[in-house]
């Protein structure tokens, strides 16, 4: 395999392989000097054509320890009838000598457009393409669950873990490449939220759909996971109010105390404090938000290695 | 002036009668058997149909002649077996006057492969709120009876209501793009598990459905006639049928593409495959299919929608929509509907040339091949398999259906007593 575009890429090993050379990649992390040769004078562009401060600082560090030269592009709401094409944008970095590209994009698909065009010959990582999928994030997730919970998991695969996923399913990315990677590695999955943000076909994606958060925790999940609720969705009637939702939707002390304590607590971030997420429950010893951060970076390093040192590759 | 004259030998008519057919001038002169008049020409083994009519095509002329020219179209449109086709209003400036339909009508005249009959535009610049003038353009040498703002809906009720009366005083249609607006805000491709899988905003069916459901409830309540562009959704078909059986005047189209290809094109994220309203489920290409055969579905009608390279070239969400089917168009509708015994010779008569001709008034067209009608035949090898190739006369490249395997070649398309195509290709007609 050549690109990094979606979960469906990957299949059980590959996905298990990236993981554990992952487990190695924080190893060097937690040197005192945290860099590998491995893509020393190899180019890689942080092409962002969405504002992503996180995500682009990780897939730097990333790359910068494993000794690769980065460069970042970023261009918002680049399109052909503002300005330059994604052809146009893409055919310019690589004549620069770039070999790898990985994309952040508003629209789903942009990723894969890149890897299957003649414009392009590089290798493509999908940093979040619209509300597609979201790749390096779930393997992170998955990364996080598996170390959190090694009395539960076995130390390979994720196989009878119970996740259930919690907000806006409808636009995100991260649900949907958690609910591949998740269901790939044996787990399963549970969606939660307002029917206007769960799609009519979720039960194709996932194992269980609750419309209830209430209902849907009493099923006690080994993890929780809650999602970033976009404020602007009020605007199009998908949500009543903000606080509507987070009386019903959000994660708050109360619901959080009536959890079993070993209950994980993840989001992808950035949170919205008091929204879908209390401070209690994110700050909770349960919560695995910060090693979900620190595990992007030895994930990523380990996607990049996969897909660009000599002599390997993901599958 | 010299007359032309010439027979054809040995054509299948779509009754399955072998014959000869005699052709002087624009005219058919006769049709009947050892008829040998003038040059003859050997059709054996090709079947004879009414020239084609298209209700809904994009010339893009004036505004967007990168795309396509009313020549360009023209030729392309008489390559695939057309002798008329209807040049939809969305071009720049948009055709809600006389001038601009006048125009279209003169270009098409002069370009001479098929007769270009203008669509005028229901609202003003299709904006949705004020009508257009359509009594003028009506009254103008395009004498325009299909009114449409083809690419918009025409989503205020009142002025959806007041177009169907207004058009009641010269016997006119409202051609309607039925989507809701609002249900599809963003929307690319048709809303369901696929869209979901893929992250692209879904476009409901319920969006297409709902628009028709009012239309022909209005066009019962002004009694005045509706015709519904390009269906595509399996609910929209059996409102239609619902409203023909209650005796309301509604006329509906299919495309070819609604007929042959489906949502799953969608996967790899190639704009080729994207189009308004979107390709649907196999399940939907199956009622679409049988409405045509039952009368449900009157015509078929390419939406012809020529885009230039680079709005193709690019990720899915910045693309255009559309995509040509003017060349494809009868093969297409001979292989999923002849091939599979839906519908018989006479039914894809009807649904290529006699009720376009009929709901868009051209007298001239959708005749009969029979003594003293118009000479506007296509003769078709529907023997002939064939591969898709990219080679086109239209001047743009957003064909969906490459590769596909298609049976029903083109040979000869006659406009008006005129070969537009022979031998399968377009012929350059002099200076025009």
């Amino acid at each position: 395999m050549k690109h990094l575009l979606s979960i469906n890429d990957l299949d059980v090993q590959s996905a298990l392989s990236v993981m554990n050379l992952a487990l190695e990649m924080q190893q060097v992390n937690a040197r005192e000097v945290k860099k590998l040769p491995a893509l020393n004078g190899r180019t890689v562009a942080n092409l962002f054509f969405e504002d992503s401060t996180r995500t682009r600082f990780s897939f730097e560090l990333a790359a910068k320890r494993l000794s690769a030269d980065v460069v970042n592009f970023s261009a918002k709401g680049s399109s052909v009838s503002k300005g330059e094409s994604l052809k146009d944008t893409v055919q310019t970095i690589e004549a620069m000598g770039v070999e790898a590209l990985i994309v952040r994009h508003h629209h789903s698909g942009a990723a894969k457009t890149i890897a299957n065009s003649d414009w392009s010959k590089s290798i493509v990582i999908n940093a979040g393409d619209g509300t597609h999928e979201h790749p390096t994030q779930a393997l992170l997730d998955a990364l996080t669950i598996r170390q959190r919970l090694k009395g539960k998991a076995n130390s390979g695969d994720l196989a009878g873990l119970r996740v259930l996923i919690v907000g806006d399913i409808l636009h995100s990315r991260v649900a949907r490449s958690n609910c591949l990677l998740l269901r790939l590695l044996g787990a399963s999955v549970g969606l939660c939220g307002p029917a206007t943000l769960i799609p009519n076909d979720a039960m194709k994606l996932a194992d269980s759909v609750y419309f209830n958060l209430d209902e849907a925790l009493a099923h006690n999940f080994d993890v929780v996971m809650m999602l970033r609720m976009q404020r602007e969705r009020m605007n199009s009637a998908f949500i009543p109010s903000e606080t509507e939702y987070a009386t019903l939707w959000g994660l708050t002390e109360s619901r959080f105390n009536s959890l079993s304590n070993d209950t994980l607590i993840m989001h992808p971030g950035p949170m919205n404090r008091g929204l879908e997420i209390s401070s209690t429950a994110a700050d909770s010893a349960q919560s695995a938000i910060l090693e979900q951060v620190t595990n992007g970076v030895a994930v990523r390093m380990a996607v990049l290695y996969k897909l660009l040192a000599k002599e390997s590759s993901l599958s | 002036m010299k007359k032309t004259m010439f027979t054809l030998k040995n054509v299948q008519l779509a009754n399955g009668e072998v014959c000869d057919v005699v052709i002087e001038d624009e005219y058919i002169k006769a049709v009947g058997q050892s008829m040998n008049e003038g040059e003859l020409i050997d059709c054996s083994g090709l079947i004879a149909l009414q020239g084609f009519v298209d209700l809904h095509t994009h010339l893009r002329e004036p505004g967007f002649e990168q795309s396509e020219t009313i020549l360009t179209g023209s030729r392309a449109a008489a390559k695939g077996g057309f002798t008329a086709v209807h040049a939809m209003a969305n071009t720049m400036p948009v055709a809600d006057n006389a001038a601009v339909v006048e125009q279209v009508y003169a270009l098409g005249k002069s370009a001479g492969y098929v007769q270009v009959q203008p669509i005028g535009a229901v609202t003003l610049g299709l904006n949705g709120v004020q009508l257009a003038d359509l009594g003028k353009m009506n009254a103008s040498k395009a004498n325009v009876t299909v009114f449409s703002d083809d690419g918009k809906c025409v989503n205020d009720s009142l002025v959806m209501r007041r177009a169907l009366e207004y058009v009641k005083a010269f016997d006119g249609v409202v051609a309607q793009h039925a989507q809701d607006p609002a249900l599809t805000i963003g929307a690319q491709m048709n809303e369901g598990e696929l869209s979901l899988k893929l992250g692209l905003t879904g476009w409901p069916a319920v969006a297409e459905t709902a628009i028709i459901a009012r239309d022909v409830l209005l066009a019962e309540q002004v009694q005045s006639k509706l015709h519904v562009c390009h269906v595509s959704t399996k609910g929209s078909v059996e409102i239609i049928r619902w409203a023909k059986s209650k005796g309301i005047k509604v006329t509906a189209e299919v495309t070819p593409h609604h007929l042959l290809l489906t949502e799953k094109l969608t996967s790899d994220y190639n704009p080729i495959f994207k189009v308004n309203p979107p390709l649907r489920t196999d399940e939907d290409v199956q009622a679409l299919r049988e409405a045509v055969a039952d009368g449900t579905i009157d015509i078929v009608a390419t939406d012809h929608a020529p885009h230039p390279a680079d709005s193709k070239d690019c990720e899915w969400g910045e693309a255009a929509f559309g995509m040509i089917g003017l060349e494809t168009a009868a093969a297409i509708v001979k292989t999923t509907l002849v091939d599979t015994g839906l519908i018989s010779w006479s039914r894809f008569e009807e649904v290529l040339s006699t009720n376009p001709a009929r709901i868009g008034k051209l007298r001239d067209q959708g005749q009969q091949i029979a003594e003293g009608n118009f000479a506007n035949l296509t003769l078709m090898d529907a023997r002939k398999v064939f591969s898709v190739s990219s080679n086109s006369e239209s001047k743009s490249a957003n064909n969906p259906f490459l590769g596909h395997e298609l049976s029903g070649e083109i040979i000869h398309t006659i406009y008006k007593g005129v070969f537009t195509v022979k031998n399968s290709a377009i012929q350059r007609l002099g200076d025009k």
